[in-house]
């Protein structure tokens, strides 16, 4: 068979960045909005802040067509089930972002009803904090995340093949 | 005054002996009644002089040092007059339970399992009494006062970050 061209590091690294860029531009994103701070996730999405301009324009409605869950708003225990099987729907690669200071921490409802930050329910790449975050630190949330996604090591269809 | 003063003497003709105290803070009447007696009293609001044919309102106080412990409230409102009408009644610690009123308003149903569901207050004839906001599985009542404030019933194991 001579050289698989797949174990070759040069073509490993350039092929993980190619990919990285590819997935960094075409993120298609499922808004799970609970609460207030959807208001401000609109505000972003819409044509002032634009966040299609950063590669984040596909809005899907179910989570089987998305790699991104933004959960916006508050998670009560009650939600905590219905979060983790949205999660859990998501095809690979999927990254979290928490929305807002009620997602991050629970935010000012530090009582029996709320979960205290999405973390404690899911697995979560980037924390947005503010009550509601202004539109500009969504969008370097993204930008944040973008850096994420490029650095990740990608995972692809040969790879398990070579490296197995 | 006058019309408060025909809502009462109504009252003390139809269910002689239910009110207990009254008063007027801000404007509004408040009377204070025997809790036995609430059914009586909500049917002569609804169609006596007054015309208090509106339920705003339902909900409940604890107040834990007293030996009467839960104070229910119920507004009522007239929308003939723009009057409203307070109506309290204190319950005892153990095993507080009052008459539901969904018989006469439909929309006592869910109020009264909000009060059930976070008091513990029962509502003797409800239809359906059952948690309204909190998950079937929860142990106590998170509005009362001795609620550990820092509890949590979690639905699904939650993990750690």
């Amino acid at each position: 068979m001579g050289l698989n061209p797949f174990q070759a590091a040069w073509f490993t690294t350039t092929l993980n960045s190619m990919l990285g860029w590819g997935r960094k531009y075409s993120v298609f994103h499922y808004p799970y909005v609970t609460a207030c701070c959807g208001m401000e996730y609109m505000s972003a999405a819409c044509a002032h802040f634009d966040i299609d301009r950063f590669g984040f324009g596909w809005t899907r409605f179910t989570p089987r067509q998305s790699d991104l869950l933004l959960v916006v708003g508050t998670i009560c225990q009650k939600q905590a089930p219905i979060l983790r099987t949205v999660y859990e729907q998501m095809c690979e690669p999927k990254w979290v972002i928490a929305f807002g200071a009620c997602a991050v921490s629970g935010g000012i409802y530090d009582n029996y009803a709320v979960v205290q930050g999405v973390d404690r329910v899911i697995p979560v790449d980037v924390f947005i904090p503010g009550c509601p975050p202004r539109p500009e630190m969504v969008l370097d949330s993204l930008v944040k995340l973008q850096k994420k996604i490029q650095k990740t090591d990608q995972d692809w269809r040969w790879k398990k093949k070579a490296t197995s | 005054m006058e019309e408060k003063s025909d809502v009462l003497s109504d009252l003390a003709a139809r269910v002689p002996g239910a009110v207990l105290e009254t008063s007027a803070p801000l404007g509004d009447l408040t009377i204070v009644i025997r809790p036995e007696s609430l059914f009586e009293v909500a049917a002569a609001l609804k169609d006596g002089p007054g015309g208090f044919a509106t339920l705003l309102d339902l909900t409940c106080v604890d107040f834990p040092d007293r030996p009467d412990r839960f104070e229910m409230v119920y507004h009522f409102f007239a929308l003939s007059g723009l009057r409203r009408l307070r109506v309290k009644l204190r319950l005892p610690a153990s095993e507080p339970a009052v008459a539901s009123l969904t018989p006469l308003w439909k929309i006592a149903d869910w109020m009264e399992r909000e009060a059930y569901d976070l008091f513990g207050v029962t509502f003797i004839g409800h239809p359906y009494l059952r948690r309204l906001f909190m998950n079937e599985e929860f142990v106590g009542h998170p509005l009362r006062k001795d609620y550990p404030w820092r509890k949590r019933q979690p639905v699904i194991p939650l993990r750690t970050p």
